[in-house]
C-alpha cells in the first residue's frame, strides 16, 4: 500500500476504528468497527471517553476470543447510566480525567498497554473502578450472547432442565469415584 | 378463599408467609382456626419465575434499604426475600435435623469467652415427632422413605474428592425437593435455578403448598403488599392489633387476638422495637433485653476450584450433595461444633466473574472465568456462635419507604467461627485438590441466607424473648414464629427446623385457644 493514499477502508483497517460524523454533534458519538460489522452509539459519553471506557473494560477482563461488540455492550450501558444519572455522568468524567493525566499527560488511549494497566491500578478502590467493574460484569458477562464462549448454558427448564442433557455426564470423575470405592 | 374484617379481633394475625409464618397459618387453618396473613411482598407465580440470576433476584429480594455493620456487606447484609412464601422461594431446599448436642450447646460446648450460649429448652426428643411431621409436608429426599435424588457432576467431584481424603458421610442430601412426583407437584428436572426460585414446583416453597393449602380450609387470608409497622397492645399488656400499610400507600388496622412475627431474623426484631410504648419502652416483648440480640448467620464459606475436566457445575440441583463428616463437635480441631460441606455452583457467569475473587480484574483472572465449565464449587456451613452485641437496632433517623426506622444490622465472627472457616477452607480446598483441581478459591461470606437468633428462646425469661413454644416471655397473645427463635443456630440450614417448630407452635396455639388461656 505504500505510495497510495490510503482509501477509507484502509483508514478503518488502521485504526481499528471509524468516528462517524455524528461525534461532531458535540455529545454522543457513534463509533463504526473496522470491518463494519458492529457498531457503538452513545448520547451522553463523546467519543474519547466512549473508546476510553471501551479500552477500560477490555483491560479489566481481557479475552482475546470476544470481539470488541461485547465490550462495546458495556460502554451503551454506562453511557445510559451517565444519561439518566448526572453524578454518574461526573464520576465517568473525572475518571476518565484521572485515567489521561497518570504518564505526564499522555492519554490513556496513547498509553502502552503495561502503562495502560498501571494508569488503571492507580484508580483501584475509587467509585469510578467499581463503577466500570461492575457495568463489566453485568453487561459483558451478563449478555447471553457472550456465555457460549465459556460454557455457561443460561435458561434450561424450556428444555426440560439437565435430566436429559447431561446434568450426569462427567465420566472423567465416574472413573475416580469407581476407583476409589 | 376467606376474607375477614379489620375489627375482627377473633383472628390470628401472622405477619410474613414464609418458612415459619407460611406453615403456622397454614397448620392453625387446617385445625379450624381463623388466619389474617399480611406479607409485605406481592404474590408471585411459577409463570414469574426464570432462570435468571439478575431477574430473579429483582423480583425476589428485600432491598428495602438496611445498613450492614461489621464483617456485613453495608448495602445488602441479608439475602432474603420479599414476597409471598417468603425465602422459601429463594432457598436451595436443604433440609437437615440439628444433631442431638446441637439442642444443647451450653452443656457440650461449655463456657465460651463472648459468646452467649444457652442450652435450648426443647431437644431433640421432643423435636422428633415434628422433624417426621416436617419431612412428609416437605417431601424430604432420604426421609420418610422419600428415595435421595441422583448426584450431578458438581455432587461428583465432591465425591470423588471426598473419598480420597477418606470421608464417608457423602451422599446428595436430605432436600425438601421432590426425587418422585408428590404432593401434586413434579419431580425434579435437574434445572440448575433452585435459588432463582424452582419453575415447575418441584422444590418446596410456601409458595405453593402451604399458602394455597391454607386458602383451601375457608379459614386464612393472604393480604400480600402489607409492610407492617407497629404492633399494639391495651393496658393489660396483652396484643390487640396490627398497624399496615397496603400497597397503595394506606394504612390500616387490623385487630387480632393473637400475634404471630415471623418477618425473617431481621425484620421480627425491627417490629418489636419498633413498637415501643410507654407500658414498653425498650420495644415489646423485651423486657430481658434480648430483642435484637444474639443474631446468628453461619459460619459460612464458599470453595470454588478449577478441575482438570470439565463440571458443568451449573446443572442440575444446586445443593444436592454433603459431605457430612465434619460436621460433629470435636474441638480438638481448634473449634467447637461443627461444619457440613453442601454442593454450590455459581450464579451464572457475571456471578462467577464477579464474586471468584472480589474486585479481581486483569488478564490471569481472566483466564480463570475462561475454565468456567471446568469450575466445581461447595458451600461451607457451620455453627456460629450467638454473640450479643451482634444483631439490629433501628437507625435514630433514617427511614424506610413506609417512614419505618432503617434496620442497622451488625455482626463480627466469634474467634470459633473464624477457626472453624479456616479449618473448613483447608478441608473443602482438599477435596478438590485430591481430584487435580489446578486451582482453588476461597469466596468469604455471601450476604446473609441463614438469619437466626433475634428473639430467642429460653427456658429462663432473663435469658431470652420467647419460650419453649415460641410464645414471648412477657406477652401471652404475641409469639415468635420464624428463624428468630433459635437459642443457636447448629450447624445445618435452618428451614427444616423453623417448619418444624411452627407445626409445633400451631398445635401449642391451637391447645391454649381451645383452653382459652390466650
Amino acid at each position: 500500500m505504500k505510495g497510495k493514499s490510503i482509501n477509507r477502508r484502509q483508514f478503518l483497517q488502521t485504526s481499528g476504528y471509524a468516528v462517524a460524523g455524528a461525534a461532531a454533534i458535540g455529545s454522543g458519538a457513534v463509533v463504526i468497527a473496522a470491518d463494519g460489522a458492529w457498531a457503538l452509539s452513545t448520547t451522553t459519553l463523546d467519543q474519547h471517553a466512549a473508546m476510553t471506557l471501551l479500552r477500560v473494560s477490555r483491560m479489566l477482563f481481557p479475552h482475546d476470543f470476544l470481539g470488541d461488540q461485547y465490550y462495546a455492550k458495556v460502554v451503551e450501558a454506562l453511557d445510559a447510566q451517565a444519561a439518566n444519572d448526572p453524578a454518574m455522568a461526573t464520576q465517568i468524567r473525572d475518571g476518565i480525567a484521572a485515567l489521561d493525566s497518570t504518564r505526564d499527560g499522555i492519554a490513556f488511549l496513547d498509553l502502552s498497554d503495561g502503562y495502560a494497566e498501571d494508569a488503571i491500578g492507580s484508580i483501584e478502590g475509587t467509585p469510578f473502578f467499581g463503577t466500570m467493574r461492575g457495568a463489566t460484569i453485568n453487561n459483558l458477562y451478563g449478555n447471553p450472547l457472550v456465555w457460549r464462549f465459556f460454557g455457561y448454558e443460561g435458561s434450561s427448564w424450556q428444555q426440560g432442565g439437565y435430566l436429559h442433557r447431561g446434568f450426569d455426564d462427567a465420566g472423567w470423575l465416574d472413573a475416580i469415584i469407581e476407583s476409589e470405592a | 378463599m376467606a376474607k375477614f374484617d379489620l375489627n375482627d379481633d377473633t383472628v390470628v394475625v401472622v405477619i410474613g408467609s414464609g418458612a415459619g409464618g407460611g406453615t403456622l397459618s397454614n397448620e392453625l387453618a387446617q385445625k379450624g382456626i381463623n388466619v389474617v396473613c399480611l406479607e409485605a411482598g406481592k404474590r408471585l407465580t411459577l409463570d414469574d419465575i426464570e432462570n435468571d440470576w439478575g431477574t430473579m433476584f429483582g423480583k425476589l429480594s428485600w432491598t428495602d434499604k438496611r445498613i450492614g455493620t461489621g464483617a456485613l456487606n453495608p448495602d445488602l447484609p441479608l439475602w432474603v426475600c420479599k414476597t409471598v412464601g417468603g425465602t422459601t422461594v429463594h432457598w436451595a431446599g436443604a433440609a437437615l435435623r440439628f444433631q442431638d448436642h446441637e439442642w444443647k450447646a451450653k452443656s457440650t460446648y461449655g463456657d465460651i469467652p463472648g459468646a452467649n450460649l444457652l442450652d435450648w429448652p426443647v431437644d431433640a426428643n421432643e423435636m422428633e415427632r415434628f422433624y417426621s411431621m416436617a419431612e412428609d409436608k416437605m417431601g424430604v429426599t432420604g426421609r420418610q422413605g422419600i428415595p435421595q435424588l441422583p448426584g450431578n457432576n458438581n455432587f461428583k467431584a465432591m465425591l470423588a474428592g471426598a473419598q480420597r481424603l477418606g470421608y464417608t458421610k457423602v451422599h446428595t442430601g436430605n432436600m425438601a425437593i421432590n426425587s418422585e412426583p408428590r404432593g401434586g407437584r413434579p419431580s425434579c428436572q435437574q434445572i440448575g435455578f433452585c435459588m432463582a426460585g424452582c419453575k415447575i414446583g418441584a422444590k418446596w416453597s410456601a409458595l405453593y403448598t402451604e399458602i394455597p393449602a391454607a386458602e383451601a380450609t375457608g379459614h386464612f387470608e393472604l393480604r400480600p403488599e402489607s409492610m407492617v409497622l407497629k404492633i399494639n397492645h391495651d393496658s393489660s399488656g396483652k396484643v390487640t392489633s396490627v398497624v399496615y400499610v397496603d400497597k397503595e400507600g394506606n394504612t390500616h388496622e387490623q385487630k387480632a387476638r393473637i400475634i404471630a412475627v415471623a418477618g425473617n431474623s431481621v425484620e421480627t426484631p425491627r417490629l418489636l422495637l419498633n413498637s415501643a410504648s410507654s407500658m414498653f419502652p425498650d420495644g415489646m416483648a423485651n423486657s430481658s433485653g434480648q430483642v435484637g440480640k444474639n443474631f446468628m448467620r453461619h459460619m459460612t464459606g464458599t470453595v470454588y476450584a478449577i478441575l482438570p475436566q470439565p463440571v458443568h457445575f451449573d446443572r442440575g440441583t444446586q445443593m444436592a450433595g454433603i459431605v457430612q463428616d465434619e460436621a460433629h463437635h470435636d474441638d480438638s480441631r481448634g473449634f467447637v461444633a461443627g461444619y457440613e460441606m453442601e454442593t454450590l455452583p455459581g450464579f451464572g457467569l457475571a456471578g462467577v466473574a464477579s464474586n471468584t475473587i472480589a474486585g479481581a480484574w486483569g488478564r490471569e483472572y481472566a483466564k480463570d472465568i475462561e475454565m468456567y465449565d471446568h469450575f466445581a464449587g461447595m458451600w461451607l456451613v457451620g455453627e456460629d456462635l450467638p454473640q450479643e452485641q451482634n444483631g439490629v437496632t433501628l437507625h435514630d433517623s433514617q427511614k424506610d419507604q413506609y417512614g419505618m426506622p432503617v434496620p442497622v444490622v451488625h455482626f463480627e465472627d466469634h474467634p470459633n467461627d473464624t477457626a472453624m472457616r479456616n479449618h473448613a477452607f483447608k478441608r473443602g480446598s482438599a477435596i478438590y485438590e485430591a481430584i487435580g483441581a489446578t486451582k482453588t478459591f476461597e469466596l468469604p461470606p455471601f450476604p446473609s441466607t441463614h438469619n437466626m437468633g433475634t428473639c430467642r428462646m429460653s427456658a429462663d425469661a432473663k435469658d431470652g424473648v420467647c419460650n419453649p413454644t415460641g410464645q414471648t416471655h412477657d406477652i401471652p397473645n404475641l409469639y415468635i414464629s420464624d428463624g428468630s427463635q433459635f437459642t443457636t443456630s447448629a450447624a445445618e440450614n435452618p428451614t427444616l427446623t423453623i417448619v418444624s417448630l411452627a407445626i409445633r407452635q400451631a398445635e401449642k396455639i391451637a391447645e391454649r385457644m381451645n383452653a382459652g388461656e390466650i
